[in-house]
């Protein structure tokens, strides 16, 4: 057990090619998460993602069987799973279960299509805990262009988009269209969810794109800090995570997911102890 | 713009936003009229990640595209100035979820006020205020008219508590009014011919109170006095 933590491997680990990937991809990832996780969060989009990121799975699966690369699969996945949810999903009350309909019938289609498929799935198929290390520079390539694209789009609908989702009666007012940003907004998280399905996998990407934000909102009011602090929350936990799994040798989403939960239970207590202050 | 339950008074509100159509007749607003809106008082999230500033500064640009780091300062300065117009300094940077209502509900006017508006269209912003911050909201939009000259059009259950703020009264029921000063619209003859029904309309102390078939119409607890 004392030599769970080798920091000696660690380090002769690092030197590798293709951990060095994993933590670009990683570090990439962590941003676009962290600056859509506030957004995420204030529009109640938790289990949206959730949804998303187990449809991009389906749409990998379909990838797999007509023998295109699984990532574009679960990126059209994802998009497509966003843009159903963004247009049946128009009234509030409905999301949930709306969500909770497609997302069952779009996981059954990716069942069929693995049982479908004539070799072994599991062997070229990460996508349900993901598979950081076999990120190569191709990749970091395609990750790169859609995390520019996402950010410069999320730029340009930003203060609109914060209007309409913490005020969206006064924005409708303000002439703030509403309607069109919902879909606009469901289709980056769609597209980061892709990513971080491909990285950490779609059982974990929550790990990712909500809790660093939902702590970072335990922690201030302000949107501008909580986005810095949602972003420093979310590379903490995918770098962090990634590092700490090379010498043990575990999966990289169980530390992932463990020290984003850390954070989030950190930032809980820390509002606690402030309010009781 | 006084009326009851269902008689148009939102939805005459919603036209003049630009949220509604016109299923016939005409609106004439001149092109380029800043509009400020009060909406509803209604609670927000109490876990919402906005500061009572962030509030006040959507109002001002927040219909803008971009993150609108530049013209930051010139926001900031009217921000802070709205702000202090309502006298909001002391919660303005508190979570406004976390804020009473009456909190929200001046952080609701600052915003409105912040865009400089022509014409500010309020939505019952007295509704659910206790009598301190009724008349605090109430006074606030009053200097506002007189300082700016802004026009404001002021959506009510209860005239009282703004009888003496208001020029005019549009008295809305089932598609007819009456519009004019109160002396002329909060008359029994006026009232009983909207309603089409026999209405009495008694001053006491200078509080008018609106007394119908149904029981009293207009008092300043509308919805708990009903006589049948």
């Amino acid at each position: 057990m004392d030599k769970f933590f080798d920091f000696d491997k660690t380090i002769e680990v690092l030197q590798y090619d293709f951990v060095r990937n994993a933590l670009i991809a990683a570090a990439i990832l962590g941003l676009l998460a962290g600056v859509l996780g506030p957004l995420i969060v204030s529009r109640n989009m938790a289990f949206s993602v959730h949804g998303t990121s187990e449809l991009a799975v389906t749409g990998g699966a379909a990838a797999l069987l007509l023998g295109i690369g699984v990532g574009y699969g679960a990126l059209a996945g994802s998009i497509i799973a966003a843009l159903v949810l963004g247009v049946l999903a128009r009234r509030g009350s409905e999301h949930d279960s709306v969500i909770g309909v497609v997302l069952a019938f779009g996981l059954g289609l990716g069942v069929l299509f693995l049982w479908m498929y004539p070799g072994r799935a599991s062997n070229r198929f990460g996508l349900l805990f993901g598979q950081i290390v076999s990120t190569d520079s191709t990749s970091i390539v395609l990750l790169s262009v859609c995390a520019v694209v996402v950010l410069a789009v999320l730029a340009v609908i930003y203060r609109p988009l914060m209007f309409a989702s913490v005020d969206p009666d006064v924005a409708k007012a303000r002439g703030v269209p509403t309607g069109v940003l919902s879909p606009i907004f469901a289709v980056l998280v769609g597209v980061a969810t892709a990513l971080g399905v491909q990285t950490v996998g779609a059982l974990l990407v929550l790990a990712l794109m909500v809790t660093p934000a939902a702590a970072a909102c335990r922690i201030t009011a302000s949107p501008l800090r909580a986005t810095i602090l949602s972003v420093v929350f979310a590379e903490v936990a995918v770098l962090g995570g990634i590092v700490l799994s090379l010498s043990p040798g575990v999966p990289v989403s169980a530390f992932v997911t463990a020290i984003s939960f850390l954070i989030y239970v950190g930032a809980r207590v820390f509002s606690k102890v402030r309010a009781a202050a | 713009m006084l009326g009851p339950n269902g008689s148009g008074k939102t939805s005459l509100l919603r036209v003049l936003l630009g949220l509604q159509k016109l299923t016939g007749g005409t609106i004439d607003m001149p092109e380029g009229t800043g509009i400020g809106y009060i909406p509803q008082q209604r609670a927000l999230d109490p876990t919402i990640t906005l500061r009572g500033r962030d509030l006040v500064s959507l109002g001002y640009d927040g219909h803008r595209w971009g993150v609108g780091l530049k013209g930051r300062r010139d926001r900031n300065r009217r921000v802070d100035e709205a702000i202090e117009a309502v006298g909001a300094e002391q919660f303005a940077n508190r979570p406004v979820g976390l804020l009473s209502g009456g909190e929200q509900q001046r952080l609701r006017v600052a915003q409105a006020l912040v865009c400089d508006p022509d014409v500010l269209l309020c939505d019952e912003p007295l509704l659910s205020l206790d009598l301190a911050h009724q008349q605090a909201v109430s006074q606030l939009i009053d200097k506002r008219r007189r300082d700016a000259g802004t026009s404001v059009l002021f959506v009510t259950h209860e005239i009282n508590p703004i009888l003496p703020l208001v020029d005019r009264v549009l008295y809305l029921v089932d598609g007819r009014f009456r519009i004019g000063t109160p002396d002329e619209v909060m008359t029994t003859e006026a009232l009983t011919e909207l309603y089409r029904t026999r209405i009495d309309v008694v001053r006491v102390r200078g509080q008018i109170i609106v007394v119908g078939a149904q029981g009293v119409v207009e008092s300043d607890q509308p919805h708990h006095v009903q006589v049948d």
